[in-house]
């Protein structure tokens, strides 16, 4: 009962949150923080009944499925409400300040909208982690593509609203595909409810089907090389909060769906060319965008190629966790290092804003001498980069290591290869930028000074990077609950 | 946890904390920051001398915290560790000391602190270490931790030096990384210990492991500056003097020689290695690289630079005594960790002040230099003496052991490549000695500071001084009981056995 509590407030807090500050846009900023405490409360209510009790569920209007809704907690959900808390909640403390000094009405505008538009975010989100229906996780996907897309207009400016017509025509269609293969497997199954599927479902025509238009579409969502296009223009022109909720929170919405789809619902259609082809697409995504995050001139077009190379990681997991042996040490790996890519990013993102309010700019050779006004970002931005080029003890390496080690387990040391080659080119292009951390000039014109919040927000979460590499144990453990039946976990 | 239980992990904190202190401190705070800095070190130094009569008593040490699955973050305390340990902790003392007097004026000097305190943290981890992946953890540490020091200055010349510094680095800790990954697939959680953990794979895996120990090698060979691997230290001896002597003796080229030794020792075990037929190929890179790096170091004029060449000769002679086997090298090879430590530290720490006090940076400009700093002059020469291998000093003990191992284990030739070495040791620092103490002084000094009545600032006469005397008691006293070689006899009877 508690349990089904904390879920409807992971949903409702924020969405009350937004309406509040649609409605009263002056309070913006106090009811965000209102929803933030909520929903931290909820999470932690739900995370310790999920351990101490297993996985929770709740019948929504205590119809059950497959005629009513359900929502479900298990291990891998409240990893992702975690970081999702992590994230949102420093968002929560990073952009008061960072909307402070935009004077005029058109900030005030871009103010304004940003609270609702932020909740509403969040609570899509953690209805999308909660959901356990393929048809209620079309309805999330909608509703975080809604406010994302919107939130990367709120620049204003004329890139970031070309940016945001791409976001938005990749976003629709790539929805109208996932539902057309919610539609196939509701003919062919009968439910759409991710447990009753996985009994269900048969190789066939049909259902190879939907699932290529669901995965399409969920791939051009999350960004997967060759559909990332759309992704370094969007993230890099929204501003900086946003930026960091699209890379760390936005993009793992899909591919949460992805993987319940492949490893709960259907992995008896989990073939090795489906497993190959999905970790080929990674393979490339890492080196294509490692190579455009190397050639950026600008320090927020680079942190978003970065981006797009390191959700080539998380696609390793597919041929790596689609095998029984090892296949729970990849798992662990990809999803650990999904955390730590949300905590790096986060900082990242949140460090190039702090750079490009101080120097009124973001162009990479002109950082010269900016460490030596904001040290503590420089100091964060180096952390963070430690966590991305996969060097220990960061979560980033553990990450790696894991999956390394299922790679080389099974023998399949092309990954193996993609894995390390990764690394040193994301410490290439994390050194591009911090490399100027070390030069000396003297600056012609002060910079502004930052507030310290803006700073440490950045600090603390690139810490966290590093530091969940050695904690690791503590999620890797939530993720046992609940784990699916193919990776040998008890399933539902 | 009791008292003992503090040591190991004190002896990394020590210095991690004060770093981290030292970080957020303002530029202007010197006398603060100086005190941190001493006390830290102090108390580094007090808990590994505690940790030393810990063990001289029986006491073991050994910690583990959770890491990754399965794979714990390992520290302990056995021979090997506790060698290179003390080594770098009582030179890390002097070091700081010394590097407070250089750098006092420069800016940014918080920082360079801060990552100083981190680098010894990392060394001493490296030695601590006492499983794979825990040695792995430090010796990136290391490598992340070292190069804002490499780049202190921030010139183009540095910055270019830092780059190529790391991309040798970080390039050999990925084939480390690939390395240990691999071990671990097929031994399970690798422990050091001695006489290695491999040998029951040996039937099984004979070609992997061969591959293996050459990714080892050259994961490793890079920061030991293995030739073709050497790269990088010469460029990377743009950093300011004190980081030159810390990556020269204590830190990072130690560090990849230490590692050497752990992979032949307590991962493969030397008779083991031995069998696999690794160890001639390795003792034929060393052998190249001894000469190599002497014939280099001969036509460098700026000072720093030839002993950057002495370095990377001499450091292979670690590698040269893991790779002989026989008691005798093995003492011989080890002994030097720390004779060669001591050796090169205090030329270093001459080279900074020579730089310092008088601008002088270059072979050529040393005319004379012994009259106006006879005490510098004196602490370089023992330690020329003693790289030349001249007894009693402490470069000679190596040499003897050397030769004799390599005799008894029938390696004649590198009996030659020694006395070779020899050879061009003294070519390229006899000159050296005599332009400082027979050439007359020019009527100015490039760029002299004076320093009332000593010769160079206390904090940069002090450190070459205690070191060099260390020098020469590792020499005289080397059959005493309190003397490296006595320790390292004491590891050498482990590792063969009865």
């Amino acid at each position: 009962m508690t349990a089904s509590w904390a879920m409807a407030v992971l949903v409702l807090g924020p969405l009350g949150g937004a309406a509040g500050a649609f409605a009263f846009p002056k309070g913006g900023r106090r009811l965000a923080g209102v929803a933030a405490v909520t929903a931290v409360l909820a999470l932690l209510v739900l995370a310790r009944e999920v351990v101490t009790n297993g996985v929770q569920l709740h019948r929504v209007g205590g119809w059950s499925a497959p005629l009513g809704i359900d929502l479900r907690g298990d291990g891998l959900a409240v990893l992702m409400l975690a970081i999702t808390a992590l994230i949102a909640g420093a968002v929560t403390l990073y952009a008061p300040p960072y909307f402070l000094p935009l004077a005029g009405a058109e900030s005030r505008d871009r103010e304004r909208w940003f609270w609702p538009l932020f909740l509403f975010l969040w609570s899509a989100l953690n209805a999308l982690f909660l959901s356990r229906d393929i048809f209620n996780l079309y309805v999330t996907l909608e509703l975080l593509g809604f406010a994302a897309v919107t939130l990367v207009a709120l620049a204003g400016k004329r890139e970031a609203l070309t940016a945001t017509m791409r976001y938005l025509l990749v976003s629709l269609p790539a929805s109208l595909f996932y539902l057309m293969g919610v539609a196939l497997v509701y003919g062919q199954c009968a439910t759409v409810d991710l447990s009753l599927l996985a009994a269900k479902a048969e190789r066939g025509p049909v259902l190879w089907v939907a699932l290529a238009l669901m995965t399409g579409g969920l791939v051009a969502k999350a960004a997967l090389f060759p559909l990332h296009f759309w992704l370094p223009p969007a993230h890099a022109s929204a501003p900086a909060p946003v930026s960091a909720l699209l890379s760390a929170l936005v993009v793992k919405g899909p591919y949460y769906i992805l993987l319940r789809l492949w490893f709960e619902a259907f992995p008896a259609l989990m073939t090795p060319a489906v497993a190959q082809g999905l970790g080929a697409l990674g393979a490339v995504a890492i080196v294509w965008g490692s190579i455009h995050a190397l050639m950026q001139a600008r320090l927020k077009l680079l942190v978003a190629y970065s981006t797009v190379a390191q959700l080539g990681y998380l696609f390793l997991l597919f041929p790596l966790a689609a095998v029984r042996e090892g296949g729970w040490l990849a798992w662990n790996g990809g999803l650990l290092f999904l955390a730590a890519h949300a905590c790096a990013k986060t900082a990242l993102f949140l460090t190039a804003g702090n750079i490009l309010q101080a120097a009124g700019h973001d162009r990479i050779k002109g950082l010269d001498g900016m460490t030596q006004v904001l040290p503590v970002s420089a100091f964060a931005f180096g952390l963070a980069g430690l966590s991305l080029a996969g060097l220990p003890p960061s979560s980033g390496f553990a990450g790696k290591w894991l999956l390394l080690s299922a790679s080389l387990a099974q023998g399949q040391w092309w990954w193996a290869a993609v894995i390390l080659g990764g690394s040193l080119l994301a410490a290439a292009y994390v050194m591009r930028v911090l490399s100027h951390a070390f030069t000396q000039v003297a600056l012609a014109t002060k910079p502004r000074p930052l507030p310290a919040v803006q700073e440490w927000t950045a600090l603390v979460l690139a810490a966290l990077a590093v530091g969940l590499g050695l904690a690791a144990q503590g999620p890797l453990d939530l993720l046992r609950l609940g784990a699916p039946v193919v990776l040998g976990g008890a399933g539902p | 946890m009791n008292v003992h239980g503090w040591i190991l992990p004190g002896i990394l904190l020590s210095s991690f904390l004060t770093g981290m202190v030292i970080f957020f401190l303002s530029e202007e705070s010197h006398r603060l920051r100086t005190w941190l800095n001493l006390l830290g070190a102090g108390v580094k130094l007090i808990l590994v001398g505690a940790l030393l009569q810990g063990i001289y008593h029986g006491q073991g040490y050994s910690l583990e915290l959770d890491f990754l699955p399965g794979i714990p973050l390992a520290l302990g305390a056995d021979a090997n560790s506790v060698l290179f340990v003390t080594l770098s902790t009582f030179l890390w003392f002097w070091t700081t000391l010394y590097a407070v007097g250089y750098l006092e004026d420069s800016p940014h000097r918080s920082r360079f602190f801060g990552f100083f305190s981190l680098c010894v943290t990392a060394t001493t981890g490296i030695a601590l270490a006492a499983n794979l992946v825990t040695f792995l953890v430090f010796y990136e540490l290391l490598t992340v931790s070292t190069y804002p020091l490499v780049v202190h200055r921030g010139t183009p010349e540095a910055m270019r030096g830092g780059r190529i510094y790391l991309a040798y680095t970080l390039g050999g800790g990925v084939v480390l990384l690939l390395a240990v990954a691999w071990l671990h697939q097929l031994a399970g959680p690798v422990m050091f210990r001695e006489r290695g953990v491999i040998e029951g794979l040996v039937a099984a895996h004979r070609g992997e492991l061969r591959v293996l120990f050459l990714l080892f090698m050259l994961g490793i060979g890079v920061k030991a500056a293995l030739v073709p691997l050497h790269g990088w230290l010469p460029k990377a001896m743009v950093a300011p003097a004190p980081v030159s002597s810390l990556l020269h003796a204590v830190a990072v080229v130690k560090a990849g020689a230490f590692g050497i030794v752990r992979i032949v020792y307590d991962v493969y075990g030397v008779e083991t290695a031995a069998r696999l037929g690794v160890l001639a190929p390795l003792a034929f890179v060393a052998g190249a690289t001894i000469l190599y790096g002497s014939v280099l170091a001969l036509f460098q004029d700026e000072l720093k630079k030839r002993l950057a060449y002495s370095t990377v000769s001499q450091v292979s002679y670690i590698v040269l005594g893991a790779a002989i086997l026989g008691p005798l090298a093995t003492i011989g090879g080890l002994v030097h960790l720390v004779h060669q430590g001591i050796m090169k530290i205090t030329l270093f720490f001459g080279a900074g002040n020579y730089a310092e006090t008088l601008g002088v940076h270059r072979v050529s400009e040393l005319n004379g230099v012994g009259r106006r700093m006879p005490l510098t002059t004196a602490a370089f020469t023992i330690a020329a003496l003693g790289m030349i291998g001249v007894p009693p000093l402490a470069g000679y003990i190596t040499k003897w052991y050397l030769k004799k191992g390599a005799i008894t284990a029938g390696a004649e030739w590198v009996a030659l490549v020694l006395a070779l070495s020899s050879l061009l040791n003294a070519a390229y620092f006899l000159p050296i000695l005599y332009r400082a103490w027979f050439k007359d002084p020019p009527a100015h000094w490039p760029h002299e500071h004076c320093f009332g009545r000593l010769e160079t600032h206390w904090m940069l006469l002090a450190a070459p001084l205690v070191t060099a005397a260390l020098v020469v008691w590792a020499g005289v006293f080397a059959e005493s009981s309190f003397s490296p070689l006595a320790w390292v006899k004491l590891i050498a009877a482990r590792e063969y056995g009865p």
